[in-house]
């Protein structure tokens, strides 16, 4: 399945779309401009690479809060990241009620999840069910950081999923610490890919700074679980550039020396790298990329800042549905 | 009409309810072959089959968690917790994920869900078969509670959960599985969540009561009728919504109220009915509001003369009645 040079350019692009969004709630957070920020600097690859694996719009996606780039490609736009960096009412995730990054969308069919980990995970093993008792095609893509892994809430629909089959993709965007605490305060094994073999699915590492290294192993278990053939459980290896949030100092817990070197092998400049050696990106396309997702960012803040707050009392509801409105 | 058990009627409701919408299926421990460790399901698993009543691995946030999926998908799953106790594990996934999702995502997703458990002491279960659990949920906006204290408004009501686009907790009062009997209608109906229904009146005392103690309360007010006291039974059917009109109606006429529930007296049920009387009927009181509750232990012990000390009963209502009358 190999990607055509518009694609992986395209893939390139959604990667530093996401990287200049991030960088931009970072300023507007120091300027205080915005009250919290939580990062998703460093996993744009695995993000991108599994994205494309899937069929937009068609399949489901549970995601969690560091899948910004994930998100993008999906259809959300750098407004809607703007208005709820700001809390606004047109937020389309929760029209101001979760804080940011906590992702919805029903028109790309990405559930609405919280922020105790792994809660989202039997809701993505749930859909998968209900997508096979309806013997559609669909598959599941549900991403969670190692450090969620601890919890049993995993580990139970992980197992359900195993037993049943179910077409979900797990991927764990192994980012190396959960807060403070290295992986190695996680688990005992050397990565979450190893659980698999204790749950009875096919676990498998992969480079999460390479692109294409995960949408390669992401699209061979969507082809999987399309053919009936069950769930896969993928680690993307990785590194968090940033803090843990806006609220968190990382210096108090990993040294200066650790960042730098794994800053070296950021996986845009590992994507940029590639498409110059491929030809496929020169120096003036590069500008002109950067010029253009330039200009998205400024307008989407400029017209988040514009955007109206809810009134307060929209707080009141809503607290029930009165009917069932999606699928 | 036909007399069935309360058990029967829950059963019939599920049956009905599969029968009309091939979205509703059951999924939990021992559901399956087993028909349930209380026989609600008998029969379901072989009539609608394996993939519409799953037998579950044994994991509790994981049934609801994948219930939630499902239900996000547009299923209509109706969840069983084999006993109330062993409802917690999945708290997290009932309060912090169903109970929230509607309101974070501003009204996108809803989730129609039913998670049915017997809850109740005076079985010989001990801590962990005897729990009254309401009160836990009923703290919870965006959730519905629902408990039928008899077959006919057991099967209405909980074809009215399933029909919900909300969830809905529906505790089944498992000491009156058998001994609960009344006239069912074999056709479909429902009975509506939230109002609570007055099933005897009087003008002396309000007796506010729900599942398995509203069988006692009839009991105990026709104990001190033979005594001149006319009490007015209250059976309140829904906790969330709470049917406050009724509620304050009947305090408005006979100036007196009395609470009965199994759950312990600190922090239960009884006390949210209390203070909608104090703050909204205080000025037609005769007498202060009074509850009968279990006691502040941790749990219902096995040993049958400690179960006993335990349980609210007839005589100890009809002794509770008669102070109140007397005040």
């Amino acid at each position: 399945m190999m990607l055509s040079e518009q694609q992986q350019v395209d893939m390139f692009w959604y990667m530093l779309l996401a990287r200049r969004l991030d960088e931009r709630a970072w300023i507007l957070h120091r300027q205080g401009k915005i009250a919290f920020h939580i990062s998703g600097i460093g996993q744009e690859a695995a993000q991108v690479g599994a994205a494309f694996a899937v069929r937009k719009g068609e399949d489901w996606v549970v995601p969690y809060y560091r899948d910004l780039a994930l998100m993008l490609y999906l259809g959300y736009t750098p407004r809607e990241f703007m208005l709820s960096l700001m809390g606004k009412r047109e937020e389309p995730s929760s029209g101001g009620r979760q804080m940011p990054s906590h992702w919805s969308l029903r028109r790309a069919n990405v559930v609405s999840h919280s922020a105790p980990v792994a809660t989202q995970t039997p809701h993505a093993v749930g859909i998968a069910l209900a997508i096979t008792m309806r013997r559609e095609d669909k598959v599941v893509l549900t991403t969670i950081g190692e450090g969620a892994t601890s919890q049993g809430e995993w580990y139970e629909a992980v197992n359900w999923a195993a037993i049943h089959r179910l077409p979900v993709i797990f991927m764990v965007e192994n980012n190396h610490y959960a807060i403070s605490e290295p992986i190695e305060k996680q688990m005992a094994v050397e990565g979450a890919a190893a659980k698999a073999c204790g749950l009875g699915l096919e676990g498998i590492a992969v480079d999460g700074t390479d692109a294409l290294a995960v949408y390669d192993v992401v699209a061979r278990a969507v082809e999987k679980a399309r053919r009936g053939e069950g769930p896969t459980l993928i680690e993307a290896r990785m590194y968090r550039l940033t803090p843990h949030s806006s609220d968190d100092d990382d210096r108090s817990y990993r040294s200066r020396d650790e960042v730098e070197a794994h800053k070296r092998r950021d996986p845009l400049l590992r994507m940029r790298q590639h498409l110059e050696a491929q030809g496929w990106l020169g120096a003036e396309r590069l500008q002109a990329l950067e010029a253009e997702i330039k200009a998205l960012v400024d307008a989407a803040v400029n017209e988040a800042t514009q955007a109206p707050y809810p009134a307060p009392e929209e707080a009141a509801g809503p607290l029930f549905c009165s009917e069932v409105t999606h699928a | 009409m036909p007399e069935m058990t309360l058990v029967e009627a829950i059963r019939q409701a599920m049956d009905e309810e599969m029968a009309r919408d091939e979205r509703v299926f059951i999924v939990g421990e021992d559901v399956g072959k087993r028909g349930g460790v209380f026989r609600a399901t008998l029969g379901l698993y072989e009539k609608y089959g394996p993939e519409r009543v799953i037998d579950s691995p044994l994991a509790e946030a994981s049934i609801v968690g994948v219930g939630i999926g499902a239900a996000l998908y547009g299923m209509r799953p109706i969840c069983e917790i084999q006993f109330a106790d062993f409802i917690f594990p999945a708290f997290n996934q009932i309060v912090n994920e169903a109970a929230r999702m509607c309101y974070r995502s501003n009204g996108e997703w809803c989730v129609p869900l039913v998670i049915r458990a017997p809850y109740g002491g005076g079985i010989g279960g001990g801590l962990y078969h005897s729990q009254s659990v309401e009160a836990f949920f009923a703290h919870v906006p965006g959730l519905k509670v629902v408990i039928p204290s008899n077959p006919y408004d057991a099967k209405g009501l909980l074809k009215s959960a399933v029909r919900d686009p909300n969830p809905v907790l529906f505790l089944e009062p498992k000491k009156g599985y058998r001994l609960l009997r009344g006239e069912v209608p074999t056709e479909d109906y429902v009975v509506p969540i939230g109002p609570a229904r007055v099933t005897r009146p009087g003008r002396d005392i309000s007796l506010f009561a729900y599942g398995m103690m509203h069988y006692y309360a009839l009991q105990a007010a026709e104990m001190v009728a033979a005594e001149g006291i006319e009490v007015e039974v209250v059976d309140l059917r829904t906790l969330a919504p709470v049917d406050r009109t009724t509620i304050l109606e009947s305090v408005r006429k006979t100036g007196k109220a009395l609470i009965v529930h199994e759950d312990n007296l600190t922090g239960g049920y009884g006390a949210e009915i209390a203070a909608l009387i104090a703050e909204e009927a205080f000025e037609a009181l005769d007498a202060p509001v009074r509850r009968l509750c279990g006691p502040d232990v941790p749990g219902v012990p096995f040993s049958h003369p400690m179960q006993d000390w335990f349980m609210p009963n007839a005589p100890k209502i009809a002794a509770a009645l008669r102070a109140l009358a007397a005040y």
